[in-house]
């Protein structure tokens, strides 16, 4: 048996997750490439024309996996630090089925739709028993998965911070969800200019999720989304030791169109550049922005050191 | 704007389809305050709410936001929102966010602050409205406020049935406006009885040219656009100008009066294994049950943007394939022209037509 994981949405929240649990219970499984241009033209052409863009993304990867594994992974999360989740996450496994109904697809069941502490381990049960995995070896995996991410997210978080203390370069806090910054197609050309542009991105979303949204009700008190909580926390956390905040969005981003605007109306000590990103291929009025927001940056150390 | 003197509070909520009738027993009889009506959506209400809002959020906050906009300019200065499973959660914080940096003085109850397990904090809020409340009389109020929503949804089914087929144009109308000026001067349930005898009976007296076969069209649709009729360009009054008979099962007495999501749910399953997040559960359950209905055709309208109606979109077009009956989409944004939506409900009538007489030939 062998199981297709779509690089997209949550993967880039469960990497490690989700690779060691199915390394640990011994199933192969396949990964689908990084975006490129033809997977958002696949996924463009079988979403609805308003649907985001992680959405169209999704639809793309497994459109890509389709006849190469027996499973496909989409699993459906209503619940991320115990609050609400953009309700693409609780409608994508119905969606994928409906879209891809004509063709031959099987979903690998995976429902997380509780928030106690114990409810993912219990949603591992049931997948691992669909997959026909005795108990002792879903826990053990499990533990052991839970462990990697965890240990590979509380690294990440320190090594950033480290950097942060460090670097002399301007530092720019770029906010911006997991599926967003890690897509090759749409966070990587940001990340590449700013460094090209010698800045040190910082990411956001890399550090350490509880300890930010501990913080997220200084900007915002009402904030539902766990994912958008992690951000406007990181925000709240360091925003005192970055040059500047980039916060990159995608079109048209349920959540991300209204925390944009409560973070650039609270937020006002630092220059804030609001990127959208859109199907639209050409990378040449990104970077004209992020060049002349660096020079606002530039000007803004220089003209406080004279 | 305007001075408010005596320094009385004056509650308002956005305009919702008739409801504001009902919360206005709740605020002025329950919680002992002043209410004001909502003045009525214009193209003003649109366009004030879209200066102030965020480019690309929906379109019903940019409506809400000019609603209050409208209301604090006549002198209200307590607003309300509620909550929900989608960006409605996060609507009372930003506009109110939006509000007090234009600089307005105001106070704002917003439920999605609530912690609707500990009664102190109901209570708290509560008092938000007004300081001296009382408990008793918001309890006693709530049973003839649910009565009067169930009667306006009611009163407004019964004219989606009929409205289109009226003898003398406008009588209907003339009725409707009488009905909710009584409304307004409801001071008890006793009195609620007595508008719903009066105004019922003289519902049904209305001279109808309904013919025994009519052509049927079923509305679904996000929360808001398909209960106000000015975001979806009063496409009710549209179709049945058209001469169909509308359905629509969205009302405030099927969703929260009556919960009926369960049952909804269960309808749906063969299409939507699992709660897709807000209205869509009820969007793809009445779509399916207008579907069997043996409905001429399913109308969706939803606010440019809606991540619910949006997922529910794929699932409808199946269903619409499933049983070959057509199912159109509307997506509603600030900048929507009338006559792109004139052009293609003609197009649909004509589509709905056609296909009637092809099934008849066929048979």
């Amino acid at each position: 048996m062998k199981i297709g994981i779509p690089r997209a949405l949550l993967y880039y929240k469960n990497e490690k997750f989700w690779t060691t649990f199915f390394d640990q219970a011994g199933i192969e499984y396949v990964i689908s490439p990084v975006t490129t241009k033809d997977i958002i033209t696949r996924g463009e052409n079988l979403a609805i024309d308003e649907a985001c863009l992680p959405t169209k993304i999704l639809l793309g990867h497994i459109d890509w996996l389709i006849g190469k594994c027996d499973y496909i992974f989409v699993p459906r999360v209503e619940f991320a630090y115990r609050a609400q989740m953009c309700t693409k996450f609780l409608a994508q496994i119905d969606l994928v089925r409906n879209t891809f109904r004509d063709r031959e697809i099987q979903l690998l069941f995976y429902n997380l739709h509780k928030k106690g502490p114990r409810a993912e381990y219990k949603a591992f049960k049931k997948m691992g028993k669909f997959l026909g995995l005795k108990g002792a070896v879903i826990k053990d995996a499990y533990t052991k998965a839970r462990q990697a991410q965890q240990y590979f997210e509380m690294f990440r978080s320190q090594a950033q911070i480290q950097t942060l203390r460090e670097t002399k370069k301007n530092k720019v806090l770029v906010v911006a969800h997991a599926y967003n910054i890690g897509d090759k197609f749409v966070g990587e050309p940001i990340l590449r200019s700013l460094r090209q542009l010698n800045c040190e991105p910082i990411i956001a979303e890399h550090f350490d999720a509880y300890e930010c949204i501990h913080q997220f009700k200084e900007i915002s008190s009402t904030l539902p989304w766990g994912y958008n909580q992690h951000l406007v926390g990181a925000i709240a956390k360091y925003h005192d030791e970055v040059d500047g905040i980039v916060i990159l969005t995608t079109f048209p981003c349920g959540p991300d169109s209204m925390v944009n605007e409560m973070i650039t109306r609270k937020v006002k000590d630092k220059p804030i550049l609001v990127l959208t990103m859109d199907t639209q291929d050409g990378t040449a009025g990104l970077e004209t922005r992020l060049e002349s927001y660096v020079d606002i940056l530039n000007f803004k150390k220089e003209h406080a050191h004279g | 704007m305007a001075e408010n003197v005596n320094n009385e509070i004056i509650a308002c909520f956005p305009q919702w389809g008739n409801y504001s009738y009902a919360f206005k027993f709740l605020i002025e009889r329950g919680f002992g305050v002043k209410y004001m009506t909502p003045p009525p959506i214009t193209r003003r209400t649109l366009e004030l709410g879209s200066r102030y809002s965020p480019d690309y959020v929906c379109v019903p906050f940019k409506y809400c936001l000019g609603c209050y906009l409208e209301a604090l300019e006549k002198g209200a200065n307590c607003l309300m929102q509620i909550f929900g499973a989608c960006r409605l959660n996060y609507y009372g914080e930003l506009a109110a966010q939006i509000l007090s940096d234009m600089g307005y003085k105001f106070q704002f109850m917003n439920m999605a602050e609530i912690k609707w397990t500990s009664p102190r904090s109901i209570i708290e809020h509560m008092k938000m409205i007004n300081p001296n409340v009382s408990l008793p009389k918001v309890v006693a109020a709530i049973p003839t406020m649910t009565n009067m929503i169930k009667l306006i949804d009611e009163f407004d089914d019964y004219l989606r049935h009929h409205i289109g087929f009226e003898v003398n144009d406008g009588d209907f109308e003339a009725l409707q406006k009488e009905f909710l000026a009584a409304l307004e001067k409801v001071e008890n349930g006793k009195q609620l009885k007595r508008v719903k005898k009066t105004f019922l009976r003289r519902l049904k007296q209305i001279p109808v040219n309904k013919p025994a076969k009519t052509l049927k069209v079923g509305m679904v649709g996000d929360y808001y656009t398909v209960q106000e009729p000015f975001s979806n360009y009063y496409m009710e009054k549209e179709l049945a100008a058209m001469g169909m008979e509308v359905f629509r099962d969205m009302n405030l007495t099927n969703t929260l009066i009556k919960n009926q999501w369960k049952k909804r749910h269960r309808f749906g399953k063969k299409y939507a294994k699992f709660n897709p997040g807000a209205t869509a559960t009820y969007t793809i359950a009445e779509a399916l049950s207008y579907v069997k209905q043996g409905m001429d055709g399913v109308i969706q309208v939803k606010a440019f943007g809606c991540t619910p109606e949006i997922d529910a979109m794929p699932i409808l077009q199946n269903i619409s394939n499933d049983y070959k009956i057509p199912i159109l989409n509307f997506s509603f944004d600030s900048q929507t022209s009338e006559t792109g939506i004139k052009t293609r409900l003609e197009a649909f009538y004509d589509m709905v037509i056609a296909r009637k007489n092809t099934t008849k030939g066929a048979k």
